[in-house]
């Protein structure tokens, strides 16, 4: 991935096919995967027994639209409320450009260490190899990403960075960046990070935290945690500076609830988080502890392209639970790094390329089995599967065209020979005489046909076609009823 | 153009025009209709499910229950605020007790390293709880700041009986929380925890291992374990 700290490990979506044949052959990864995504699909189907599942799915879905119809009037009234609050606001067109004031925040405070809290956002702009160019040390807080910064690799998963590692792999890991000793005790290695990380959050100048849903009516920024690292970055450094895509803005308060169940059971199958966080200012007159400076970041970096067409919008309800992926039976097979991206599985597939356009991920559309599953579980109702056949259409040229990139897939070679069958199909007797003529040369047809008979046998025309054999049944049958 | 008015402009001349925007029916988030038994026996429940341990106890002995959880603890450190009464009955009941009352109405910088390294156990109050997922509802106040929750090995917090509501939607709605939030709200249902290590339950990675809720009924209670 392009703008990684040099010596991480590099994916990117353009080598999807090479990347999901080297990790279908890697029986560690297959085994990490399949384990977890087994446990979570069974824990997040528990977690809504006492729920009615489809009407809070519907409410779900019904606030997210409702945010997106007002995203505008909302994003404005956000600004108004948070600046009432004393958060000061920022807008970023693209990652480059949240990158620099961020960087820029952090430089007025001659800031040369960076805390951060887990954001989806800050990874998809590159934040931490901004911030290291600047000069300035980003150190990741939550375990799972803290584990696969110190592993030099990005995280695999939205929710859990570090599934694809097990506990052999991170004791090995915090035993050479760490120096703690090589165990399988689980409470020895937390309890190390623990002391590790508790020390950088005294001496981080900054904390830098994403935003789960961030309310206009209040000008409140809600984040969700189970480590309370989110909380330590929020209010141990001297200055917050809050990330968010402009899609993560709710109207009211009242439709936090609704959306905080379902993201926590979508998600992980917890009923419920150990904290959940609202953040409405900085440190008042008078308060002891918290930030004295909280500012806000809002990112497009291409959300306001997406938001355009009615059919694509849906993409922009997600309130990134990473439900689809754990019911994926592609991510369950070839794990997040596959993607190359930074949203992996099938909400990835259907939100990288429009961030990062179909000439680089043209084959993520097709990274599934159209099963269903991901729409199925998503908490707000995404249509994720017509998406992905929408998205696959506009790669081959046959949608809107309003998806950078569209048409990259089309090939001449491709479009000749479809048009070649749409007029073979509509012309009955060069039909009839041309399978008759396909089925007595059936010898000749080659048994490999590229990629396509990796796995499959080629297909050969039968001796006799099908017309030709109800034609002989038809007429048995009449000689048969004349007897 | 600003990248503000540039995001704007691009948002409201929408290609596909004006969207319109869904009823929501809350109904689904409300209306429980439990008794208060009920309440808290679905708040002990979910608490205790994440490892949040719960302390039954008659209002008027509430602080002996809280020694009681300091003695067994081997809490020696204890830091609480000042003014709120949960914090002034505190200090008065564990004057004669050996263990020393940290006060938190001062800056964090000038004691973070104190606060991080030495203090064993934090004391708060509560505003009330959400029987549906076992929380406990917490504005910190100067008197209670956001750390004492946070930072000590040990978060103690007492909790009223009957402040115990059904949901979270209950909760906002009844306390009119739109009407003026605080810089900090939390919901807090158990200890820090963590599932990175592949999927394997810790507690206490970057927050209080241990969360110990004393619950004062106003009559007896159900079970006084204290």
């Amino acid at each position: 991935m392009s703008g990684q700290p040099p010596g991480v490990e590099t994916y990117t979506p353009r080598e999807f096919h090479r990347q999901a044949h080297d990790a279908l052959g890697n029986p560690q990864i297959r085994a990490n995967f399949r384990k977890a995504m087994d446990g979570l699909m069974s824990k997040r189907r528990d977690s809504f027994d006492d729920w009615d599942l489809e009407t809070l799915r519907e409410l779900g879905a019904n606030i997210r639209l409702r945010a997106l119809a007002r995203l505008p009037d909302l994003l404005e009234q956000l600004e108004a409320n948070c600046e009432a609050n004393g958060i000061r606001v920022h807008w970023a067109e693209d990652g480059e450009e949240a990158c620099r004031i961020v960087r820029e925040i952090c430089e007025s405070h001659g800031a040369r260490s960076v805390i951060k809290g887990k954001s989806m956002v800050s990874e998809e702009m590159h934040l931490n190899a901004h911030l290291e160019e600047a000069g300035i040390e980003a150190l990741e807080s939550d375990l799972g990403e803290y584990l696969v910064q110190l592993n030099q690799q990005t995280p695999s998963h939205i929710i859990m960075p570090a599934i694809h590692l097990n506990t052999d792999e991170i004791s090995e890991i915090l035993h050479d960046k760490t120096g703690t000793e090589r165990t399988r005790d689980v409470d020895y290695m937390t309890a190390a990070a623990r002391q590790q990380l508790r020390e950088r959050f005294m001496a981080a100048d900054v904390g830098v935290s994403g935003v789960n849903f961030a309310v206009a009516e209040t000008g409140t920024l809600c984040l969700v945690e189970n480590e309370g690292n989110g909380r330590m970055t929020t209010t141990v450094p001297p200055v917050h500076v809050a990330v968010t895509g402009i899609e993560k803005v709710v109207e009211q308060l009242r439709d936090v609830p609704p959306l905080y169940a379902l993201l926590t059971r979508s998600a992980t199958g917890q009923h419920v988080t150990t904290y959940f966080n609202m953040i409405s200012s900085p440190r008042k007159e008078g308060e002891h502890d918290g930030p004295k400076e909280v500012h806000l970041v809002l990112v497009d970096n291409g959300r306001s392209n997406i938001y355009q067409d009615d059919e694509l919008l849906d993409t922009l309800r997600c309130i990134r639970c990473g439900a689809c992926m754990n019911h994926c039976p592609v991510y369950t097979r070839v794990g997040g790094h596959t993607y190359g991206t930074t949203y992996p599985g099938p909400i990835g597939s259907i939100l990288s390329p429009h961030l990062m356009g179909l000439e680089e991920t043209k084959d993520l559309p097709t990274a599934s089995s159209l099963c269903g599953a991901c729409g199925e579980v998503c908490p707000v109702k995404i249509p994720i599967p017509d998406l992905l056949v929408r998205l696959r259409k506009e790669s081959v040229g046959e949608g809107r065209g309003n998806v950078p990139g569209a048409g990259i897939k089309r090939t001449r070679k491709e479009v000749a020979a479809w048009k070649g069958f749409q007029w073979l199909a509509t012309h009955p007797a060069v039909w009839r005489s041309g399978t008759s003529v396909a089925g007595k040369l059936r010898a000749l047809t080659p048994a490999r046909l590229g990629p396509w008979t990796d796995y499959r046998t080629a297909p050969k025309p039968a001796g006799t076609t099908l017309h030709a054999l109800v034609k002989r049944h038809q007429s048995s049958k009449t000689h048969q009823e004349e007897r | 153009m600003s990248a503000r008015d540039t995001i704007l402009k691009r948002l409201r001349e929408r290609a596909d025009g004006p969207l319109t925007a869904p009823e929501c029916d809350f109904a689904v988030v409300t209306n429980r209709g439990w008794s208060q038994e009920e309440r808290l026996a679905r708040f002990e429940r979910w608490i205790t499910s994440v490892h949040g341990e719960v302390v039954h106890v008659d209002q008027a002995r509430w602080t002996e229950a809280l020694a009681g959880v300091l003695a067994d603890k081997g809490v020696r450190r204890l830091a609480l605020g000042k003014q709120h009464p949960v914090a002034v009955e505190a200090r008065s009941a564990l004057a004669d007790v050996d263990v020393e009352l940290v006060g938190v109405d001062r800056d964090i910088e000038q004691w973070q390293r104190e606060q991080f390294e030495r203090v064993e156990a934090g004391l708060t109050s509560t505003r009330g709880a959400i029987a549906e997922t076992g929380s406990l509802w917490l504005w910190p106040t100067p008197d209670e700041p956001r750390l004492i929750s946070l930072v000590p090995p040990l978060h103690i917090a007492v909790l009223d009986a009957d402040t115990v509501e059904d949901t979270l939607f209950d909760v906002v709605e009844a306390h009119a929380w739109a009407g003026g939030m605080p810089t900090n709200a939390l919901l807090i249902s158990g200890p820090s925890k963590t599932a990175n290590i592949e999927q394997t339950l810790a507690y206490g990675v970057h927050g209080p291992r241990e969360l110990v809720v004393i619950v004062r009924h106003a009559g007896e209670p159900p079970k006084a374990t204290r």
